[in-house]
């Protein structure tokens, strides 16, 4: 069949999904007083389109910054903004300054998702087509199942608003695969002042931005391109932050509001190395804020450094898709205020590699889902979150036949053995290894799954679940994160040689 | 596989969720005797009684997940566990349609059989059958259980088809008693199993040889289909309820059509009349008082008469069936063609019954496009008129869903489905060239003006108040053009593939 047709029929099913699952419920339904984070959308809203722009970040009378303050940059509010403007056309009543708040109604239920849909029709959806479709070295049929893979991907159905500055990071990638470079930095810029947590991508974009300068020499060509690259991202910043120029406290106000450092080290429970670490030893009650910040700070450079440092020296493309991975995960385990959500930003890259490495890819896309299950059966998305990873690994496992493609050269992992070789002359073992721990891992997944949905915890321990949930999936990010970097470190080969990967 | 992600788990629920969910109640608590004459609620048990067995087996699975829902006096109850409930079971009784789609793919007569799966004639019949949108619109979202209805009809054919025609007879007999519409297609059942199983030879020219008579064969047959309406309607004799029990099941007192007309002959009968109507009342032929006021197409369902043209009584639509369905009969009893004819027949008798029957609903289109799909993947010819014909079968099914959040599931749907099965039977019969003429494709793609009219343009002008049937009426008017055009089309290359055959043979 025409590729056009199948990647119709591919698009149509994931916006399918994504529809009928936005109709279970949404966070924080029908919970008074703080509701979830639907009515936090629902309230940027309408700060944004009943207030002046100078008071949108700030803490006046008719702005508590208490209940669900704008957090987020700029381009966020702008995009609230418009979509306020679309439902004054429709229903004032669902932006009335503080008279609309919690307001739940079908309607408006049916308008927000719209609005998600639209979005990702917009943004998401596209990029993802793009990038499989110029996918290269693979057939048609492999580049049609990694775009159905990607959009079927469960973590990002599940978790409901608009997914924006996922969709300008992957453009980014997109531009920067090209070699457009100064698009490229422009998407990615889009998407930093989208959502401040893109930052956890901006090291590997710096590094490999910075790196291709330098391997056109920093004297001639590649100064050039460094200078035109930092005006495209000072520019754009402008451009976004623009209406809070005007004065020093502006912006600094903003600052605060993104980055909240008197927050602590992290909140709820998340598959996070400071949140597990609190399971043996409370580091809240040992450590002061200021060395839980500089410690968080410290680890997490720690571990991004040799995977951002090789990718400076020698940049590629494929070295820059991994770097984006390993980056941002060390950000997620070690970082300061972490949320579970932000785990999203680990797995887009990963989806990236799908066929490239289709087990180990599918297997930490199974591990990211299952690390927001607590999330996800407080908003009573428990059944979907069943039918839709079911559906993902079902996929995922008939397009790719991950059981058969364990070899050494399937899993990139052919010069780290071939190092450990030297040492220990009999190690030939990883296939099995992978295949075995895959098996144990996904069934513990299975076992936890069923036991946070029907068991009851004991009195003493009335987090076990969660916890439980949390701590496994740290120890499996864990074991990720060395394997991604394992792949960066022991590289050799630049972007050019590859040879077929099918 | 993919039923998987037919478990679209939203709660919405319609009234035929409500009808159910009586019938449970109502078989749960009551003896026997009373099935048939309860009438708390207004969704009386209007099925055969294996249905009503059915629901009583499903009643007891219902206990463990709500107990409310089988209190007769609680209408219009839907708990979460409720809905929950009626969905899995729906789900679950679709691993019938499964198999019975499974066991039909095996006779699937591919021309050259592709190289890759997705070319597969078996393939894409499996997908059109499990993720055939009418059904799964029907099924899952409107709530009824026809998977596993049409899962019987589907694996009785392929017993035929393997020559097990004693099991396909039961299976239709059995099904027969669980939803009565397959009525429609029994004649072609009758005809064919006299013709081809209780004469168990022809002569050298294809034509009845009456000495191969079998005696044996139709008295097993005969016995069978006794049996299996002892089974169900014994119960019901013996107790004296046989006049209740027909009465219940086919409501003659409905009218003609549905609120919202089949697109079958009639709705182009309506519109002729309506159309008459309205002339003559703007050109002074007719007096404006002696017109009735009511509107047919009100949301109510009762009786009505034409304005212009004769009123149609049940006896009318009975033998207007009765004669369309003659011409394909005959072509059976003539000139069989083995299970192939009979699936033509099959076919042809349901879209007749469907054009020109008495209250026919328009979800009953999908007993023509099923069987239709295995025909489809098989010759260029087929697949065309399957294409118009689901295509504006599907379209008709749209007023089923109409509040918000179902209009774009089903529209999404509908464009997965039509792409799907345009671009597989393109690629399958790539050869043959072009699978529609330009005027077929001028038609199916005025669908999609139609739809934005209907569901957006419409409710958003004055007209709304005034006449607010006007998308429906438009929309089952065009869609009955198209079915009958299909209808017509199908009628007219078995008829003349029949008589080729024919000369062929002499």
């Amino acid at each position: 069949m025409e590729k056009w047709s199948l990647m119709t029929i591919t698009v149509l099913l994931g916006l399918i999904v994504r529809w009928t699952v936005s109709f279970g419920s949404y966070s924080g339904a029908g919970k008074p007083p703080m509701y979830g984070d639907y009515e936090a959308q629902r309230h940027w809203q309408e700060v944004t389109y009943n207030l002046p722009i100078k008071q949108w970040y700030f803490n006046t009378s008719d702005n508590n910054l208490q209940y669900w303050g704008l957090d987020y940059p700029p381009l966020t509010a702008y995009h609230s903004l418009l979509c306020a403007y679309v439902a004054k056309l429709i229903n004032p009543d669902w932006i009335a300054l503080h008279t609309s708040r919690g307001y739940e109604s079908q309607p408006h239920k049916l308008f927000m998702r719209a609005t998600v849909l639209i979005a990702d029709l917009l943004v998401y959806i596209p990029a993802v087509i793009l990038y499989c479709c110029y996918l290269k070295e693979t057939s048609t049929k492999k580049k049609i199942a990694s775009a159905l893979c990607i959009l079927l991907y469960p973590g990002l159905i599940l978790i409901d608003y608009g997914h924006f500055h996922l969709g300008f990071a992957l453009w980014g990638v997109l531009f920067l695969s090209y070699n457009w470079d100064l698009l490229g930095s422009l998407a990615f810029c889009l998407a930093v002042n989208y959502k401040q947590m893109e930052l956890y991508h901006s090291l590997p974009f710096f590094c490999y931005l910075l790196g291709k300068c330098c391997q056109k020499g920093l004297t001639g060509k590649g100064l050039v391109l460094l200078i035109k690259i930092a005006f495209t991202v000072v520019a754009s910043f402008a451009i976004c932050w623009l209406p809070f120029c005007t004065e020093v406290e502006q912006i600094l106000q903003v600052l605060r509001r993104l980055f909240p450092i008197d927050r602590g080290l992290f909140e709820d429970k998340v598959a996070n190395i400071w949140c597990s670490l609190s399971v043996l030893i409370k580091i809240k009650n040992v450590m002061s804020p200021q060395t839980q910040l500089k410690l968080s700070f410290a680890f997490t450079f720690l571990t991004l450094l040799p995977a951002c440092i090789k990718l400076t020296l020698q940049p590629s493309l494929r070295r820059f898709k991994f770097a984006l991975v390993s980056c941002a995960l060390s950000f997620f385990l070690f970082s300061f205020q972490v949320h579970e959500k932000s785990i999203l930003l680990v797995s887009i890259p990963v989806c990236l590699m799908i066929n490239e490495i289709p087990l180990m890819c599918t297997w930490f896309l199974l591990v990211s889902t299952f690390s927001m299950l607590p999330a996800l059966i407080l908003d009573g998305l428990l059944l979907d979150y069943v039918v839709t990873t079911l559906a993902f690994l079902t996929v995922c496992a008939t397009s790719f036949s991950i059981f058969e493609k364990t070899s050494e050269e399937d899993l990139q992992l052919k010069s780290l053995s071939l190092s450990i070789r030297a040492y220990i002359p009999s190690f030939k073992a990883f296939p099995k290894i992978i295949k075995s721990l895959f098996i144990v891992s996904v069934t513990l997944m299975g076992i936890l799954t069923s036991m946070s949905a029907t068991l009851n915890p004991p009195q003493k321990l009335p987090d076990l679940f969660p916890v439980s949930v949390s701590v496994v999936s740290c120890l499996h990010f864990l074991f990720f994160l060395m394997y991604f970097n394992a792949i960066v470190l022991w590289d050799s080969r630049n972007g050019r040689n590859q040879k077929k990967i099918n | 596989m993919g039923i998987v992600l037919s478990k679209c788990l939203n709660l919405i629920h319609s009234t035929d969720f409500e009808v159910h969910r009586n019938w449970l109640a109502i078989t749960h608590n009551l003896p026997v005797s009373q099935w048939y004459y309860e009438a708390t609620s207004e969704w009386t048990l209007d099925y055969p009684p294996f249905f009503a067995w059915f629901e009583y087996a499903l009643s007891h699975v219902a206990k463990y997940f709500d107990q409310e829902m089988l209190v007769i006096q609680n209408l219009n109850y839907s708990s979460q566990a409720t809905v929950f409930f009626q969905r899995l079971s729906v789900i679950f009784t679709d691993i019938l349609f499964v198999y019975a789609a499974h066991e039909c793919c095996k006779y699937v007569n591919g021309k050259r059989p592709g190289k890759e799966l997705l070319e597969k004639p078996m393939f894409v019949l499996a997908v059109l059958l499990l993720w055939n949108f009418g059904l799964l619109i029907v099924d899952h979202i409107h709530f009824q259980y026809n998977g596993f209805l049409f899962g019987l009809m589907l694996l009785s054919v392929a017993r035929l088809f393997q020559k097990r025609h004693l099991e396909g007879a039961l299976l239709f007999a059995v099904l027969l008693h669980f939803k009565h519409i397959y009525i429609y297609v029994a004649p072609a059942y009758c005809v064919y199993l006299l013709r081809s199983y209780c004469f168990t030879a022809n002569r050298a020219d294809g034509s009845l040889k009456w000495s191969s008579f079998s005696f044996l064969r139709i008295t097993s047959l005969g016995l069978i289909v006794c049996l299996v309406s002892a089974l169900s309607l014994g119960p019901f004799a013996v107790l004296g309820q046989l006049p209740q029990v027909i009465s219940r099941l086919f409501p003659f007192k409905r009218g003609l059509c549905h609120a919202y007309w089949a697109p079958n002959f009639w709705a182009l009968y309506n519109a002729v009349d309506k159309t008459l109507a309205v002339v003559g009342i703007k050109y002074k032929f007719l007096d404006p008082e002696k017109i009735p006021k009511a509107s047919m197409t009100g949301g109510l369902v009762q009786e009505f008469q034409h304005t212009v043209l004769p009123s149609v009584t049940p006896l009318a639509t009975l033998i207007c069936t009765f004669i369309s369905i003659l011409p394909s009969v005959f072509c059976l009893w003539f000139k069989p063609q083995g299970p192939r004819g009979f699936l033509q027949c099959l076919i042809l008798c349901a879209l007749s019954s469907f054009m020109f029957g008495w209250h026919v609903h328009e979800k009953a289109i999908l007993l023509a496009i099923l069987p239709l799909s295995l025909l489809s993947v098989e010759s260029p010819k087929r697949a065309g008129i399957y294409l118009i014909l689901t295509t504006t079968g599907h379209f008709a099914l749209f007023p089923l869903l109409f509040t918000p959040p179902e209009i774009t599931t089903k529209i999404l749907l509908m464009l997965l489905f039509t792409v799907y099965s345009f671009s597989s039977l393109r690629a399958l019969f790539r050869k043959e060239g072009p699978l529609l003429n330009w005027l077929e494709t001028i038609y199916l793609i005025e669908l999609v003006p139609l739809e934005i009219f209907c569901e957006i343009v419409f409710p958003l002008t004055p007209w709304n108040l005034k006449f607010p049937f006007i998308p429906l009426l438009l929309t089952s008017v065009y869609c009955a053009l198209g079915i009958t055009y299909a209808w017509l089309k199908l009628y007219v290359s078995v008829l003349t593939e029949s008589v080729t055959v024919r000369q062929k043979a002499e």
